[in-house]
């Protein structure tokens, strides 16, 4: 099946290649670190490379796969010593430590062609001092994934207000079982649940303005996000002892029935219909509204390519992400990521959970955040999800939790 | 030969003298460049803000200065007190199955290698396991307690019950290192020593603290000395374990210094510098005490 897809995309190419502009005639090594080792990413990353081999029979492309968590702390060897043409980061603010210490290359030429208006939708993402810094190449909703049978068997609907999600809590908690699965061990999956609170809770602005460092930590209106989160913690909607697990190991508590939703991004659906959840029993919903009125905004996380500033391919370098933003690329890697494409040319694929973000997001009329630790700066995403993850387990330190964010958010702005 | 030996050449004349520094040469070179070349190197950049990428700007005690009244630093450093005092429970714990080990029975030695099997397996794996061993949903430690009528635990994500369960885990091979240390002992002590004490009517505790323990002296020293590194780089545990949390209750000032400047969001290299410094000055005490023990016994007490 596989083989039979890309020998026809090769095809394909070769018919592309002909059509090229002058100067596609690519050789030399092209050496590209992707920074995922699980299987979707990897067929996604290797159909990529093998159809642009195709097309550049002469180019010698030497793919290196690295763990997703080490890619984190790798890229600063790589980048400043022996870089690769082409590797895998993300957009937002994580990419700001590399771009302002110049080891990426900027990319804003193949922007200012027709790429950047297919990509339109994720320019501000990858964009960095009015110039931008790599190519995106796939992004995913995040929401409330839910047990849709049990819904049922309480008589529950979908909420779409603050309101009617506290009532269906209170149903659930009756009926003996926790409301929502959360494993905050490596703290992000509480990054998820502020951003989606104080997005509904005051709006994209606000929150991109607080993550940007200029709100105070100890405003009002902060407080008033954590005692709209506060109100699921008293009722007591999370799952006990989750500080012990990891996001992977919360998921049983929502294929056994002990919990009924999981606020989460769209790579849960992978591993639940694994652990032998239908696509009856589970559903997808969007966070409901809080503050009646707000334009919905949501976190949309997208992941990218970058050319390293000391790469020795840059020519190759360019081709290639010129190729993996091409509608055609965007559509069959997604098919095998189950994820969105960004192309607006690209085909989305016929999947319950990828249509219904792709709606979701097409009507994100408040903005699309990338994530909590993506929009904020790295000092201060660390300080903040682990002063979430203490606001989770003891409520009653929020004074000082936000006292400590306000003094790291201070440092971070004197910089 | 003679000839030779008549004009002796300088190298014949110094060969001596040189050769235990030629010997030593290579060990020396790399014991500087590793060791201690960064330590000055850590001095050095503590007193600079550096993300580790772009430029250096010298602000200098400013990363002393935070260190003071940050709250991270402070559950850190307790931490690290926490691990040295309890650590130390691995050497009686490991004499006292040496003990019960030292004996002549059929099948002895298996009984000692499975007691000192938890030494051979990687401290990653001791982690992953006790972990497992710790999860409230799956583990085993909720219903073990729960048959002595104790309501569920968890060890890993309480902030104060954290430590001494990471703790309690890397005492599991650390007591076996100790036990092993202690058995090497037990074989050197003098059967005749112990002959005259029973002669003289010592028995149990007596015969122990005033005979057997004086003969173990160099067995516990190493003990000792091995324990208290051991309780410095408990870096690996957390790591595996806890990744220093729930909200940092974990950490150790090792793990800290890794957390701040190393880590996915750590880019303070300056900062994390300062905490070795700490760090340093805080081993410096006991390496001090260390060497004047070893210089006091050189010299024959």
């Amino acid at each position: 099946m596989r083989f039979t897809l890309s020998a026809g995309l090769a095809g394909l190419a070769m018919s592309t290649l002909l059509a090229a502009p002058a100067g596609a005639e690519l050789t030399g090594d092209l050496r590209i670190f992707f920074n995922d080792q699980n299987p979707a990413p990897r067929a996604a990353i290797e159909g990529m490379v093998e159809r642009f081999q195709a097309m550049h029979p002469a180019l010698n492309i030497e793919l290196t796969l690295i763990d997703r968590e080490a890619n984190k702390t790798q890229i600063r060897n790589y980048l400043t010593a022996n870089a690769p043409d082409v590797n895998g980061w993300y957009a937002g603010n994580r990419m700001r430590p590399y771009v302002a210490a110049g080891l990426f290359e900027d990319v804003s030429d193949l922007w200012d062609g027709p790429m950047g208006e297919d990509l339109a939708s994720t320019r501000p993402a990858l964009t960095l001092d009015g110039r931008q810094w790599g190519v995106p190449y796939t992004y995913y909703q995040w929401g409330i994934y839910y047990r849709k049978d049990i819904f049922d068997e309480l008589g529950l609907s979908v909420p779409t207000t603050w309101e009617e999600e506290k009532a269906n809590c209170a149903a659930i908690l009756a009926s003996g079982r926790k409301c929502y699965t959360i494993g905050t061990r490596f703290l992000w999956t509480a990054g998820g649940w502020f951003d989606y609170i104080n997005l509904r809770t005051h709006g994209y602005d606000f929150h991109m303005a607080l993550t940007a460092g200029e709100i105070p930590w100890t405003d009002e209106r902060v407080r008033q996000t954590f005692a709209n989160w506060r109100e699921l913690i008293d009722m007591g909607a999370f799952i006990d002892d989750h500080t012990a697990y990891t996001w992977q190991e919360a998921q049983p508590f929502l294929v056994n029935g002990q919990a009924t939703a999981y606020l989460m991004g769209n790579f849960l659906v992978a591993p639940l219909r694994e652990a032998g959840l239908t696509d009856d029993q589970l559903g997808f919903y969007q966070f409901p509204e809080i503050t009646p009125g707000i334009p919905k905004a949501e976190d949309a996380p997208t992941d990218t390519l970058h050319i390293p500033a000391q790469a020795r391919n840059k020519d190759a370098a360019r081709a290639f992400l010129l190729y993996v933003a091409s509608a055609e690329n965007q559509t069959i890697v997604n098919e095998v990521l189950g994820q969105l494409p960004i192309n607006r040319n690209a085909t989305v694929a016929d999947d319950k959970f990828i249509q219904a973000g792709f709606e979701m997001l097409s009507n994100a009329t408040g903005g699309i955040a990338q994530f909590f630790d993506r929009d904020t700066d790295a000092e201060m995403a660390s300080a903040g999800m682990q002063g979430f993850q203490e606001f989770m387990v003891m409520p009653d330190n929020l004074d000082a939790i936000l006292q400590n964010l306000e003094r790291v958010r201070q440092r971070v702005n004197s910089r | 030969m003679q000839r030779a030996e008549a004009r002796r050449g300088w190298w014949a004349r110094n060969q001596q003298r040189l050769a235990p520094w030629l010997f030593l040469a290579p060990g020396i070179a790399f014991f500087a460049v590793y060791v201690i070349v960064p330590i000055f190197q850590s001095f050095q950049i503590s007193l600079f803000r550096w993300d580790g990428l772009g430029e250096a700007r010298f602000i200098g005690l400013e990363n002393y200065r935070e260190l003071l009244d940050d709250r991270a630093f402070y559950v850190s450093l307790r931490n690290n007190v926490k691990w040295l005092v309890l650590y130390l429970l691995a050497i009686p714990a490991g004499l006292f199955i040496a003990l019960f080990l030292n004996q002549q029975v059929r099948g002895i030695r298996l009984y000692k290698s499975l007691f000192f099997f938890p030494f051979v397996i990687s401290q990653v794996v001791v982690g992953l396991v006790f972990a497992w061993f710790y999860n409230p949903a799956i583990g085993l430690w909720n219903p073990l307690i729960g048959l002595f009528g104790f309501s569920p635990m968890n060890v890993l994500g309480n902030p104060n019950t954290v430590t001494y369960g990471i703790i309690a885990a890397g005492l599991w091979p650390q007591i076996a290192y100790c036990m092993i240390l202690y058995l090497t002992g037990l074989n050197a002590v003098d059967p005749e020593q112990v002959e005259a004490a029973r002669l003289d009517g010592a028995r149990g505790w007596r015969m122990l603290w005033y005979v057997i323990l004086p003969q173990l002296r160099p067995a516990t020293f190493i003990a000792v000395v091995v324990t208290v590194i051991g309780a410095l780089r408990s870096f690996d545990m957390i790591s595996v374990m806890t990744n220093g949390g729930p909200f940092g209750s974990s950490r150790v000032l090792a793990y800290y210094m890794f957390e701040v400047s190393l880590s996915e969001y750590g880019f303070r290299m300056g900062y994390g510098a300062a905490i070795a410094v700490v760090l340093f000055l805080i081993m410096m005490v006991y390496i001090a005490f260390f060497l004047w023990r070893m210089w006091r016994e050189e010299r024959g007490y």
